[in-house]
């Protein structure tokens, strides 16, 4: 489904990626760890297209699409779904409004007749519960007010409304509570399919409790250093990151 | 008579005065043009040194020769399709170049509504009683020169109890071929305890030439009337506008004003002062500015508490596109008398043009002791991190922007009493992005 070859990215001139490497197929899901600053966000953002991220070098391919052409809109018409490390809070937008624009805009992409307002809210309602959000919430301004677990749980709401190919969860268990880390899992379970695929972006082994990977990659300085399987991540939960630091860099010493 | 080929304004009108002085003094309004046309001749056109007018030049606009009147020949063609607000039923009444055009517009069809040609209405007590007793109050000059020269305009008066079944929409259409100044005076009397809603609209036929339109409206809402006053500038570049409206408001009354412009008009500038004569009277603000291209729209608000017991509450927003001008001006004066007023200001601005520039001032001088009073401004630009969500999710970067200023305008477009008019609104603003 999705491959990255040789990828090289930079923030303000500075390179981050520096040569990743990565594939993955439809059913899978891949769990992405590292240190702080090992670059696992900006990998997020560049494959959701955030413009102050420049791609110098690389290719990626969603189904044999170059995706780095695609503007952000395109590329989330096309199946990408970031869940944001920080979601936004946009005043005066509804929630449901929101939603709505999306998913006709994604559907008039694909060639697709708009939902009818029926068949919406009943989609609305369906996925609510599936990824157990708060009706109340549904119907208020995005993420306005919304605490740090409510804002995760909209995330991972919006991605059942949006049923993606490619889901990129960014660090969606930070500031979470174990009952709210545990919802939010649940509800990514839920919507595991042979068709869609995921990569969890991680610093804790915590969730990987929970959401249980495929393939777990460990990233320093901007390349994939291990990969493995979950027994990796509960290996660098006992050994911490140091383990990994001290022996990639005696590798590349030699 | 010799017609110069370049001749300012200024010189224009004082000759225009002279030639009408012997029409005047056949008018019961004689006295009362006289004195007003003495005091606009003492301050003139008001220059950029003025604290009013410190960012508003008029200047270039009134070192032009223009038409004093417009053209006898009846308009044809006229489209109204830019003023139809959809779905809106209402009484409408036609504005041409500044007159009254009876044949275009509907026959009142309740008793209680009174709707005149204003220099029809000369007899009707309620125009005796506040004709010129409000505006030519306050220091705008412009005032004293419309209430000297004015030709036409409308009033309205609503009877006592009457509770108005639809609104009033007035459309002001420019149309003259000439270059044309236009002064139009309005007067609406809310009766006691009546009710009403008022939308105006502003439009430029196609292939209009330059004008200059100077508006005055006087509005006086007596004990316990209400009143909804929409405010639609929707003109086209060949127009200019300087309107001065001016509230006058009694005991337990209600007034709202939504002022709405969109791009098109070259140039606006609104005086809107409210003035709170009696005790719990209330009054609301809302203004949505959105402009575009090389537009000035400049709104200078005065909200006057005089009597304790008073609410007032204004919000005003602005986003500016393109290489375009907004002011904001918002004085709020509590007198001493004003005990307990509650007085809310707010204005925000959203620079979306990099070249656009916003000028604002909350003005607040409170002489009362035992008042709430707040306000607060904000200068801020498209939030690039909201721009990027919407868009991850699919929504296009157009659309995504629309969303944008919708939420931005939500906290003024939501107050709209009437849902037909904020429909229309909202997508004016959608239109104009």
């Amino acid at each position: 489904m999705l491959t990255i070859n040789n990828l090289h990215a930079a923030v303000e001139n500075q390179e981050i990626l520096k040569g990743l490497n990565l594939e993955v197929k439809a059913g899978e899901v891949h769990a992405i760890m590292g240190p702080n600053g090992s670059g696992k966000s900006t990998l997020g953002n560049v494959l959701a297209g955030r413009e102050s991220y420049d791609v110098t070098a690389g290719e990626v391919l969603l189904d044999g699409k170059d995706l780095l052409e695609l503007s952000p809109e395109d590329r989330a018409r096309e199946g990408v779904f970031l869940a944001f490390q920080y979601p936004v809070e946009i005043p005066g937008v509804s929630n449901i409004n929101f939603l709505k624009t999306a998913l006709s805009e994604i559907r008039e992409y694909k060639g697709l007749p708009p939902l009818e307002a029926k068949e919406f809210l009943k989609m609305v309602k369906e996925k609510q519960q599936l990824v157990e959000f708060d009706a109340k919430l549904a119907n208020r301004s995005l993420n306005e007010g919304f605490s740090g677990g409510e804002k995760k749980r909209n995330e991972i709401f919006q991605l059942a409304m949006l049923e993606p190919k490619l889901a990129i969860l960014d660090e969606t268990d930070s500031g979470l509570d174990i009952d709210a880390l545990r919802i939010v899992a649940r509800g990514v379970n839920q919507l595991r399919s042979k068709d869609n695929a995921f990569i969890v972006i991680t610093h804790y082994q915590r969730l990987l409790e929970y959401i249980v990977p495929d393939f777990v990659h460990v990233l320093y300085k901007g390349r994939i250093v291990r990969s493995g399987t979950k027994e990796l991540a509960l290996e660098l939960e006992e050994k911490g990151y140091d383990w990994i630091k001290e022996t990639v860099d005696a590798e590349n010493a030699v | 008579m010799i017609t110069q080929v370049s001749e300012p304004l200024y010189k224009q009108l004082i000759r225009a005065y002279d030639e009408e002085v012997a029409v005047h003094a056949a008018n019961s309004l004689g006295e009362l043009r006289k004195l007003a046309f003495e005091r606009f001749k003492q301050v003139g056109f008001p220059t950029v040194k003025s604290e009013d007018w410190k960012y508003t030049n008029v200047q270039p606009l009134v070192n032009q020769t223009y038409s004093l009147s417009a053209s006898e020949q009846p308009v044809v063609d006229l489209d109204l399709a830019g003023a139809t607000v959809p779905d809106l039923d209402a009484y409408r009444i036609i504005l041409v170049d500044g007159a009254y055009d009876e044949a275009l517009s509907s026959s009142a069809v309740t008793d209680a509504l009174t709707v005149l040609p204003i220099e029809k209405a000369t007899e009707d007590l309620a125009f005796a009683k506040h004709f010129a007793e409000y505006a030519d109050k306050t220091d705008n000059p412009f005032v004293p020169l419309n209430t000297a020269l004015f030709k036409s305009g409308v009033f309205v008066s609503l009877k006592k109890d009457a509770v108005l079944d639809k609104p009033v929409h007035i459309i002001h259409v420019s149309a003259s071929e000439a270059p044309l100044f236009a002064q139009t005076r309005n007067l609406f009397v809310v009766g006691r305890y009546a009710e009403m809603e008022v939308v105006e609209s502003l439009i430029t036929k196609d292939g209009a030439a330059h004008n200059l339109n100077n508006h005055v409206s006087e509005i006086v809402v007596q004990e316990g009337g209400k009143l909804q006053h929409y405010y639609l500038q929707t003109a086209g570049a060949a127009s200019n506008y300087l309107n001065h409206t001016e509230i006058y408001q009694e005991k337990h009354s209600l007034y709202n004003h939504y002022n709405c412009t969109f791009p098109g008009a070259s140039f606006v500038r609104n005086n809107i002062n409210v003035r709170l004569d009696d005790s719990e009277v209330e009054s609301h603000l809302y203004g949505i500015t959105l402009t575009a291209g090389d537009q000035f729209v400049d709104n200078h608000t005065i909200v006057d508490h005089l009597k304790p017991h008073c609410e007032s509450y204004e919000w005003y927003k602005n986003i500016t596109q393109d290489t375009s001008t907004a002011v904001f001006n918002g004085k709020i004066f509590v007198r001493e008398d004003a005990q307990k007023t509650n007085a809310f200001q707010q204005n925000n601005n959203m620079l979306i043009g990099e070249r656009s520039a916003v000028y604002t001032k909350p003005q607040l001088e409170i002489f009362a002791d035992d008042v709430k009073c707040s306000h607060g401004c904000t200068i801020g630009q498209f939030d690039q991190e909201a721009l990027f969500y919407l868009r991850a999710r699919g929504i296009s970067e157009a659309q995504a922007r629309v969303l944008l200023v919708h939420a931005f305008a939500f906290d003024v477009t939501s107050r709209f009493a009437n849902e037909t008019v904020r429909r229309y609104v909202e997508h004016l603003v959608e239109e104009g992005l």
